[in-house]
C-alpha cells in the first residue's frame, strides 16, 4: 500500500499546522505488522461537533483511531458515543437534519471533503450494528456475498465462493454453516447471526471496521466469540467498538475512549482517550475513574 | 381482604347454551308479542343473551369477568353483524347469477344475437381496460411511494402525500369525465376507446398503489437499509436489492388489491369505453365492453326476452365477484409463499 503512504505524505505536508499527535504519526508510519502486510489506516478527528437539527449531540471531540488496534468508545447512554461512531463512516447524515462539523480524516483525506462521495467512504469504513441485521430475503451466502452483490461489478463465481469462504472462515463461522450455505440467514441464532454480519462486513476488504455494540444483543458465550474474533481481526483492519460492558472494554480493547454528558440537554464530550490499561488503572480524570469503577458521577 | 384465588367459574358450554337459551326465549317473545321477523329475533336474542350473561356471570364470577363476557359478545355480535351484508350479497348474486352462466355467456359475444349471445366481449374489455390501467398505474404509483418513503420528506414530499389523500376521495364519475375531456381534446368530441377507460381507472388506481405500497415499504426496517449503506452500497442499489425484495410479497399483495378495487368500476368506463356488442381487444380503436357496463345496460335495456336479460346482468355480476376474488386469493397466496420475516 505504497500509494496510500503517499497520498498521507503529501497531505502531512499540505496541512503542516494540523499536524497529528506525534503518538499517531509514529504508529501509522511504522506499518504495523499484520499477517497480510497490509497497513491498516488512520482515522483521526478534529475538533468534531456533531447535530440533530438544532440539538448539539457531541461537542469538539479530537482523537485518534489507531490503525491495528481496537479503540473502545464507552461512556453513559446518550452520551454520544455510538453518534460519534456513526459519524466516522458517514452513517450520521443518513438521519435527517443531522449534521457534522470538524474535520474526520482517514490517513490525512477529509472524508467529509465536498468531492468525497459517502458511498465510497462507507466501502472503506464498513460497520457492524447492536443488533444483528442479516437480510432477511438472503440466504447465508448471498449475505455475506451481498457487499460484491450490491457493489455492481460482476464477480466471477469461483472467486465469490472463495472470498465467502474466507469472510465466514474470518468470523469463525465456516464450519457451523458450511453446510446450510443456501439457508437463510434469519435461520442463525443470535450470536451466528451476528457472525454472519461481521463476515458480511468483513467481505467487502473494509480499512476500518466500526462496531456499535456488537454484543448487547448476545449471551456471554457468543459475547466471547465476538470478542476472540474483535481480538483477531484487528490484525487486519482498525477497530472502533462501541460498548456499554465494562468488562468487554477492558479485555478487549488497546485504546479506550470515555465520552461523558455533564448533564441532559448539553452536549456529550470525549473527557478522556488513552491506553485501555491507563484508562481503567489511573486516569488523569475524576469523571473516568467514577465511571469506570463503576461510581458514577 | 379476600385472598382466595379460586373464583366460581361458569361451565364450558354457557356461551352458547345461554344464547340458544335467549334465541328461544327471544322468539317466544316475539311469537307472543304476533311480530316475529328474522332481523328482529337476532336483535332480540343479542340482548337477552347479553342481559344473561352478564348477571349470570357477574353472580358467580364477579363483576370483571361479567364484563369481559358482556365486551366478548357485543364484539362477536357486531361481527356477525358485518358479515350478514356481505354473505347475503354473495349468496344472492350467486343464486340469481348461476343460472345465466353457461359456455356460450363465456365464449360468445352479443353481436347478431337478438337478445341472446354472450358476455365474451365485456369479460374481454374488462380484462383489457384494467390490464392496461394496471400498466399504467403500477409504475407510476410504485416510484411515487420509493420517492415518498425513500426520498420525499420535504415539502414536495408533502404535498404529494397531501395530494394522494384527496386523489383517493375522487368519485369515480369524475375521473371518467377527466379522461373525457382529455381525449375529447386531443381527438375530438364523441371519442370512445378502452384506453380511455384505462387512464379513468388510472386515476382512481395510482392513489390505492402508492398509499399500500407506502405502507409496505415504510415496514421494511430501517437497520437493513443502514446495513446495506455501511457496505458501501448506493441509495439505488439498495432500494433496487434490498428495500424492493423485502417489501416484495406486500407490494404485490397491495398491486392486487388495488387492481381488484377498480375492476368493477361502472361509471368512468360508461362515459368513456362506451357500450358495444363485438368483441374488441384492442384498447386503441373503438368502443370497448366490460362486465360492469354489461350487467348495467342489460339490466337497464333489457332486450324482447327481459328475463334471459336479467338473467345475464346477474351472471356478469357473479363472474365479476369471481374474478375479485381470485384476484383476492392469488395474492394472498403470494403473500404466504414470499413473505419475509421482519423484525
Amino acid at each position: 500500500m505504497g500509494a496510500a503512504g503517499a497520498t498521507r505524505a503529501e497531505t502531512d505536508v499540505g496541512d503542516a499546522e494540523m499536524k497529528p499527535p506525534t503518538t499517531s504519526t509514529q504508529s501509522t508510519s511504522k506499518p504495523a505488522a499484520d499477517v497480510d502486510g497490509r497497513p491498516a489506516k488512520t482515522i483521526e478527528a478534529r475538533g468534531v461537533d456533531l447535530f440533530y437539527g438544532d440539538f448539539h449531540a457531541v461537542e469538539d471531540v479530537t482523537m485518534t483511531v489507531e490503525p491495528n488496534k481496537v479503540t473502545a468508545l464507552i461512556g453513559s447512554s446518550g452520551c454520544g458515543k455510538t453518534t460519534f461512531l456513526r459519524s466516522l463512516n458517514r452513517m450520521h447524515e443518513l438521519t435527517a437534519s443531522a449534521r457534522v462539523e470538524g474535520e474526520i480524516t482517514l490517513d490525512g483525506q477529509d472524508i467529509y471533503g465536498s468531492k468525497v462521495d459517502p458511498v465510497q467512504v462507507r466501502r472503506l469504513i464498513g460497520m457492524v450494528f447492536q443488533s444483528p441485521n442479516p437480510f432477511p430475503t438472503m440466504s447465508i451466502y448471498d449475505n455475506v456475498a451481498a457487499g460484491l452483490n450490491l457493489n455492481a461489478g460482476r464477480v466471477k463465481k469461483s472467486e465469490k465462493d472463495a472470498i465467502v469462504e474466507r469472510s465466514l472462515r474470518g468470523a469463525h463461522l465456516w464450519n457451523e454453516v458450511k453446510d446450510r450455505l443456501d439457508k437463510p440467514g434469519s435461520s442463525l441464532s443470535g450470536g451466528q447471526q451476528q457472525r454472519l454480519c461481521i463476515a458480511r462486513a468483513i467481505a467487502v476488504e473494509p480499512e476500518v471496521l466500526l462496531m456499535d455494540e456488537p454484543c448487547s444483543a448476545l449471551d456471554p458465550v457468543a459475547t466471547l466469540a465476538i470478542e476472540d474474533l474483535i481480538g483477531e481481526l484487528k490484525n487486519k483492519f482498525t477497530i472502533a467498538i462501541v460498548t456499554h460492558n465494562m468488562q468487554q472494554a477492558s479485555r478487549a480493547s488497546d485504546i479506550t475512549a470515555f465520552f461523558n454528558l455533564e448533564e441532559t440537554g448539553k452536549p456529550g464530550r470525549l473527557v478522556e482517550v488513552g491506553p485501555t490499561e491507563k484508562i481503567f488503572t489511573s486516569p488523569s480524570q475524576q469523571a473516568t475513574e467514577d465511571y469506570v469503577s463503576g461510581r458514577f458521577g | 381482604m379476600n385472598t382466595t384465588l379460586e373464583t366460581g367459574v361458569l361451565p364450558d358450554w354457557s356461551a352458547y347454551g345461554v344464547v340458544a337459551a335467549s334465541a328461544a326465549l327471544a322468539a317466544a317473545l316475539l311469537l307472543a308479542a304476533g311480530a316475529f321477523s328474522v332481523a328482529l329475533l337476532l336483535v332480540a336474542t343479542v340482548f337477552v343473551a347479553a342481559i344473561v350473561t352478564y348477571t349470570w356471570s357477574r353472580r358467580i364470577e364477579g363483576p370483571r369477568r361479567a364484563k369481559d363476557r358482556l365486551v366478548t359478545l357485543t364484539i362477536v355480535a357486531a361481527f356477525g353483524l358485518a358479515l350478514i351484508p356481505l354473505l347475503s350479497l354473495v349468496f344472492e348474486v350467486a343464486k340469481r347469477g348461476i343460472p345465466g352462466l353457461s359456455l356460450e355467456f363465456l365464449t360468445e359475444s352479443a353481436r347478431g344475437h337478438i337478445g341472446g349471445g354472450g358476455a365474451a366481449h365485456a369479460l374481454v374489455g374488462t380484462l383489457v381496460i384494467t390490464g392496461v390501467a394496471a400498466l399504467i398505474s403500477i409504475p407510476i404509483g410504485l416510484m411515487a411511494a420509493i420517492y415518498l418513503t425513500e426520498y420525499g420528506g420535504g415539502r414536495l414530499g408533502r404535498g404529494l402525500t397531501f395530494f394522494v389523500d384527496v386523489m383517493t376521495g375522487i368519485p369515480s364519475i369524475v375521473a371518467g369525465l377527466f379522461a373525457y375531456a382529455l381525449f375529447a381534446l386531443i381527438f375530438g368530441p364523441g371519442i370512445r376507446l378502452g384506453v380511455m377507460g384505462s387512464v379513468a381507472l388510472s386515476v382512481l388506481m395510482i392513489p390505492i398503489v402508492i398509499r399500500t405500497s407506502e405502507e409496505v415499504l415504510k415496514i421494511v426496517p430501517n437497520h437493513l437499509r443502514e446495513a446495506s449503506y455501511a457496505l458501501g452500497t448506493p441509495k439505488w442499489r439498495t432500494i433496487v436489492k434490498v428495500v424492493l425484495p423485502t417489501a416484495f410479497a406486500g407490494l404485490i399483495t397491495g398491486m392486487m388489491i388495488a387492481v381488484a378495487r377498480i375492476i368493477g368500476e361502472t361509471a368512468p368506463l360508461l362515459v368513456t369505453t362506451g357500450v358495444v356488442d363485438s368483441i374488441n381487444s384492442n384498447p386503441f380503436s373503438g368502443r370497448m365492453q366490460n362486465l360492469a357496463v354489461y350487467a348495467y345496460s342489460e339490466y337497464r335495456t333489457p332486450g324482447v326476452f327481459k328475463q334471459a336479460s336479467y338473467d345475464r346482468a346477474w351472471a356478469a355480476a357473479l363472474t365479476l365477484i369471481v374474478i375479485v376474488m381470485v384476484l383476492n386469493l392469488v395474492a394472498r397466496l403470494i403473500y404466504r409463499r414470499y413473505r419475509t420475516e421482519i423484525r
